[in-house]
């Protein structure tokens, strides 16, 4: 089973190495309904924690995804532009949006776990 | 503390997702989705409440022969003289500079009796408003009917699904046209929001439970929440009060001037609107359509083909029928033409666009 991390923002990240897959939590998903439009960022874009990284649009409004830690953007999900289903998708499959080449690896450590996110839901929900 | 209509507790019930809407907490989308309840509008029936909007009466005729006619006559530019018992027409108030109070359904139920659905977030303003027209010495009569709930059945199933879950042959009944029970405890309009065929049914707080719960069972329906009937409602480029038409927006301008009776001189803000009307208007409400990916919403900037500012989206969205965004706006005059390509900003990207006559896609309403 595929470990997760979690920002307040509702980003969904798996890290591979110095890596960090980039996606959104169903429960962003749940709350956006189905997808219309993904706009991507281009690759090699520097990003820093909290910045906008791509923006996900439903019918009904548009959510920024924040990139989670500092870095580099390394590749964006173009197929998923196409195939916006795939948002549902695990994060280390094909739900990832963007990967970030991770500028400092212990930042990562910031980021919520699974049982974190799921206390954190309950006091924003 | 928000407002809840009759119904809130069955939305909650069904798992909707609620949020604030005109001082109320209404049901944005169930369990479908907002796409797919778009979707299940345009291909079977979608049951909303509505039951937020204002349902007033006004009727009688005073001392000085002064009827609810000529009254509508004055606060809106439309002629009613003409319109049959029982029919609706869609107009709107004009306050004295020939700005709009509000957009409304008016249905006349009788020879100086009419029933009018005003939009929730201008409830109060309206009542306000109409009741300050109405002289102290004249015998027309006001009523607010705050305890009716407003149910809307949209679809191409709409028919059907009143045969089979209420006994309801509606089959002869037209396009704008009232059916009322013969206790005048129920009224149901052969009219919508959504371009598709549909009714509104307007009925007592007691019995709406038992109308949305009937209707509700039916295979053919799916409950359909605020967030579908606003992209529903843009597909068919209907004005939504606040955004696309306001106090500051002539009926001219808007888009509406066929609104206006031709025989009708004497209304409220008339110098303005009958100037607009003749002289024409420097800007006008128009349909955008997006000729490129991103989704363009209320307030993105509205460019011409050189780049120049000329307006902002005053409603946008995704058309999940088109599969591309649309949206309306004001743009100047010049601009107006179907065809005319423009550009609209969406963070900082300009997408090609285009001026398109509105409705967006054809409307399926009974003819």
């Amino acid at each position: 089973m595929a470990e997760f991390r979690y920002t307040k923002d509702h980003e969904c990240i798996y890290v591979e190495g110095d890596v960090a897959y980039v996606g959104i939590s169903e429960h962003a998903q749940d709350a956006l309904g189905d997808l219309v439009y993904i706009e991507l960022p281009e690759v090699g874009k520097r990003v820093e924690k909290g910045g906008d990284v791509a923006v996900v649009e439903s019918v009904k409004t548009a959510a920024e995804v924040y990139a989670p830690v500092d870095g580099e953007i390394v590749a964006v999900n173009e197929e998923m532009a196409d195939e916006l289903e795939f948002v549902s998708a695990p994060v280390n499959e094909n739900g990832w949006i963007v990967k970030i080449k991770v500028a400092d690896p212990s930042a990562l450590n910031e980021l919520m776990d699974e049982a974190e996110y799921a206390e954190y839901l309950k006091e924003v929900d | 503390m928000p407002r809840k209509t009759v119904l809130h507790g069955v939305h909650k019930a069904l798992g909707a997702k609620m949020g604030a809407f005109a001082g109320y907490d209404m049901p944005l989308f169930y369990e479908l989705g907002v796409k797919k309840e778009h979707e299940w509008v345009r291909s079977h029936a979608g049951l909303f409440d509505v039951s937020h909007m204002g349902q007033i009466m006004i009727r009688g005729e005073d001392k000085d022969g002064n009827s609810a006619v000529e009254f509508f006559e004055t606060i809106t530019p439309s002629s009613f003289e003409t319109l049959d018992i029982d029919h609706t027409k869609y107009t709107v108030l004009t306050n004295e500079n020939g700005g709009i109070i509000d957009d409304l359904m008016v249905t006349r139920t009788g020879v100086n009796a009419f029933h009018c659905v005003i939009n929730a977030g201008c409830k109060e303003k309206d009542i306000e408003w109409i009741k300050a027209q109405i002289s102290e010495d004249s015998d027309l009569e006001f009523a607010y009917f705050e305890d009716w709930a407003l149910i809307a059945l949209q679809g191409p199933k709409a028919e059907i699904v009143m045969r089979e879950a209420l006994g309801m042959d509606l089959s002869d009944l037209p396009y704008m046209a009232l059916w009322a029970h013969e206790d005048y405890q129920m009224f149901v309009s052969r009219l919508g929001y959504t371009g598709e065929d549909g009714f509104e049914i307007s009925v007592p707080n007691e019995v709406a439970r038992e109308l949305w719960e009937r209707l509700l069972a039916h295979e053919e329906v799916e409950p359909v929440g605020l967030a579908a009937r606003d992209s529903l409602r843009l597909e068919m480029g209907y004005c939504l009060y606040g955004h696309d038409i306001d106090e500051t927006t002539s009926p001219v301008e808007a888009g509406l001037a066929w609104v206006i009776g031709k025989e009708n001189t004497e209304f409220i803000g008339a110098d303005t609107v009958l100037d607009h009307m003749h002289h024409g208007v420097a800007r006008r409400r128009v349909g955008i359509k997006l000729l490129d990916k991103g989704v363009a919403r209320e307030g993105a900037p509205i460019l011409d083909g050189q780049g120049l500012d000329i307006g902002n989206l005053t409603s946008g969205g995704f058309s999940p029928t088109l599969g591309v965004s649309i949206g309306q706006g004001y743009v100047p005059s010049e601009y107006s033409k179907p065809g005319t390509n423009v550009y609209v900003v969406v963070r900082d990207r300009k997408i090609a666009a285009e001026v398109v006559r509105m409705p967006f896609i054809k409307a399926n309403t009974k003819k």
